[in-house]
């Protein structure tokens, strides 16, 4: 059986650290025996002592230092405990590592990858469940990737840091328990390829025909392929799951070919509703493909609300299962 | 710990040697052509003017070696001169014309050259001066990171959380504060509590307090606590009590007449002028004459390029 994604994401850590003495891993109680709040940094501390480092409360001092490292010709990956709290080092983010790229007039390296723990579905409220992603969507300079399970984090992370730019990898908290699929194997009906080496392709029968798309980024690819085989057994619908890695830049070039032979496009994604990664997807589809789509791209969001705490109340505002089956099947049927 | 330096009177400025002299009226110079080319409506954007305080980097200039790492901040003209000696480059950077350090992409304040990088978001340079200073310690011991920064950068909760990481980590970090007691138009005692000195005594960071102008004597207070910083690898910070002698921008100054006559008081251009009138006259006007010169050079050139290769 394949291993566990949390397990994954360890091990790309310990890779990377082996392979470049110049990598720094920074962020709050990632040191073992504690090994980060998710266990992601597990025995990392153990083996490098000097270069994984547990450090105050300060998310914006951390994503600067890691800046100030990055300036300096070494390599950072910096832990946000929960993805809500990046919130804090958006200045960095923002002001200083992303237009320090270009703001100079000339290019300058800024390999530095922000790791955001991301998503409800736990129970931990309001302020340790959001999906930030879409605050970052556009900003000049700085790239914005999500952890799958068909998505190895070695080639993730190792390739974010030789872009040079800046990076945020959302990492859906749910997902870390999950197992990575292997083999191009999903199921006994699915299977999956990569797409230039970056959109995850999850099919039946044939890569080439299906009666819809629907994109999501990776935290959602789980749920995404549970509903489109529950499309094929209920609702006889070929529907074709593409989970691109690397969010932003839209990797449309990837993305359009299957969503022009099918003609139809749902996108969803756990964000709360307005000014989503989805809007921009979908802009871009509506103007590469006006004349060929043969409905509206739709979106599947999270409601236009905090994220409660209660079980029963979560599964009211998160996005479901059953509203991205719905928003397929109306789709394809005519709503 | 606490050191003050309180220097002599402030009538009689010690006398300096011509390459010191030259770089604080290098520095006059190109800010007073910069107002006097706002004034004529010749620049574009803004600009904020380092006029009273060019004494602080030109004291600093012989502590520091090309190893070390500066900050500076949206007042960073003098960091910038006394650094590089480049008025050429730093004006056509102003100005967006061939020759700008940065292709006249950063402007006034983001401006990066090898070990030397300002940005216009106050505090938070801190942090990262932590981050290289952290490279420095392991890498390169000996070397430091210099952070210049206002009184009023003290309301930036960045500027808490890089010195806390400096401190616990040992990192050789030296935050130089030009504490000219006043934050744009919000004067230091309506925007500050307590004190620099005691909140820095908070973090364990020795302070050391300047209140001197004159080249000499600030150089002689700091370079015992740059040698300190770079032996024993740990933060300090330095207090400069300085006076601004223009506005914060340019035609903004929002302070009475008595106020900005006392900071014409301290000034130390016309205090040298008046104590050393020959060796001062003859250097003044070569540096006006060089800056005019560097100013009609300049403003002669075509606009600055930024190549699609180099927009990150």
């Amino acid at each position: 059986m394949a291993e566990r994604v949390v397990e994954n994401l360890n091990q790309a850590l310990h890779a990377l650290l082996a392979d470049d003495p110049r990598l720094y891993l920074l962020g709050e109680d990632l040191a073992d025996p504690y090994g980060g709040a998710f266990k992601v940094t597990r025995g990392l501390s153990s083996r490098w002592p000097d270069r994984v480092l547990s450090t105050p409360l300060s998310e914006g001092g951390i994503v600067g230092v890691a800046g100030g490292l990055a300036l300096a010709g070494q390599r950072a990956i910096v832990e946000i405990m929960f993805s809500d709290f990046v919130a804090l080092a958006f200045d960095q983010i923002l002001n200083f590592a992303s237009k320090s790229t270009a703001m100079y007039g000339r290019r300058v390296p800024m390999p530095l990858v922000v790791r955001c723990p991301t998503g409800g579905n736990r129970g931990y409220g309001p302020t340790h469940s959001q999906s930030p992603q879409k605050h970052f969507v556009g900003i000049p300079g700085l790239d914005l990737y999500e952890v799958s399970p068909f998505h190895d984090n070695q080639t993730v992370l190792g390739g974010m840091l030789a872009t040079g730019r800046p990076g945020l990898l959302f990492e859906d908290k749910v997902l870390y328990t999950g197992r990575m699929y292997a083999d191009g194997v999903v199921d006994e009906l699915f299977r999956y390829d990569l797409l230039d080496g970056d959109v995850a392709r999850i099919w039946v029968d044939d890569p080439e025909q299906s009666d819809c798309v629907l994109v999501v980024p990776g935290g959602l690819a789980v749920r995404a392929v549970a509903v489109a085989r529950e499309l094929l057994l209920r609702d006889d619908i070929v529907c074709q799951v593409l989970v691109p890695s690397r969010l932003w830049p839209l990797h449309a070039a990837a993305l359009l070919p299957a969503v022009a032979r099918a003609g139809r496009l749902v996108v969803a994604e756990e964000s709360t509703t307005g000014g989503t990664w989805g809007a921009e997807l979908a802009h871009a589809v509506h103007t590469a493909l006006w004349g060929t789509l043969r409905a509206p791209v739709r979106l599947v969001h999270s409601a236009d609300s905090v994220i409660p705490t209660a079980a029963h109340l979560e599964r009211t505002v998160l996005v479901q299962n059953t509203d991205i089956h719905r928003a397929v099947k109306e789709v394809v049927r005519g709503a | 710990m606490t050191a003050a330096v309180t220097g002599a009177r402030p009538d009689v400025p010690t006398r300096l040697a011509a390459d010191d002299l030259d770089l604080l009226l290098l520095i006059r110079h190109f800010e007073l052509a910069l107002l006097d080319m706002f004034g004529r409506g010749e620049l574009h954007g803004t600009t904020h003017t380092c006029l009273g305080q060019e004494y602080v980097p030109v004291a600093l200039r012989p502590l520091l070696t090309d190893g070390d790492h500066v900050f500076s901040n949206h007042r960073g003209h003098g960091h910038y001169l006394a650094r590089f000696a480049d008025p050429h480059g730093l004006l056509a950077e102003v100005m967006g014309r061939q020759g700008a350090v940065c292709h006249g992409v950063g402007g006034s304040q983001h401006i990066l050259r090898d070990r030397y990088l300002s940005t216009g978001v106050q505090g938070e340079s801190v942090p990262v001066a932590a981050g290289v200073a952290l490279h420095l310690n392991r890498a390169e011991p000996g070397h430091l990171a210099l952070v210049h920064l206002g009184d009023g950068t003290w309301g930036e909760g960045a500027v808490y959380e890089g010195l806390n990481m400096a401190a616990l980590w040992g990192l050789p970090l030296l935050l130089v504060v030009e504490h000219n007691g006043i934050a744009q138009s919000t004067p230091t005692d309506a925007q500050l509590a307590g004190s620099i000195e005691g909140r820095a005594r908070a973090f364990g960071v020795d302070h050391t307090l300047v209140t001197a102008t004159d080249t000499a004597l600030v150089r002689a207070a700091l370079a015992p606590v740059l040698r300190r910083v770079r032996e024993e690898s740990r933060p300090a910070v330095v207090e400069l009590r300085t006076h601004r002698v223009g506005p914060h921008s340019k035609g903004d100054d929002s302070r009475t007449p008595e106020e900005i006559a006392y900071a014409k008081a301290h000034d130390w251009y016309a205090r040298y002028a008046e104590a050393y009138p020959e060796q001062f006259a003859a250097h003044d006007e070569r540096q006006r004459a060089y800056l005019a010169e560097v100013v009609r050079e300049v403003a002669g050139r075509p606009a600055s390029v930024w190549e699609e290769a180099d927009r990150g």
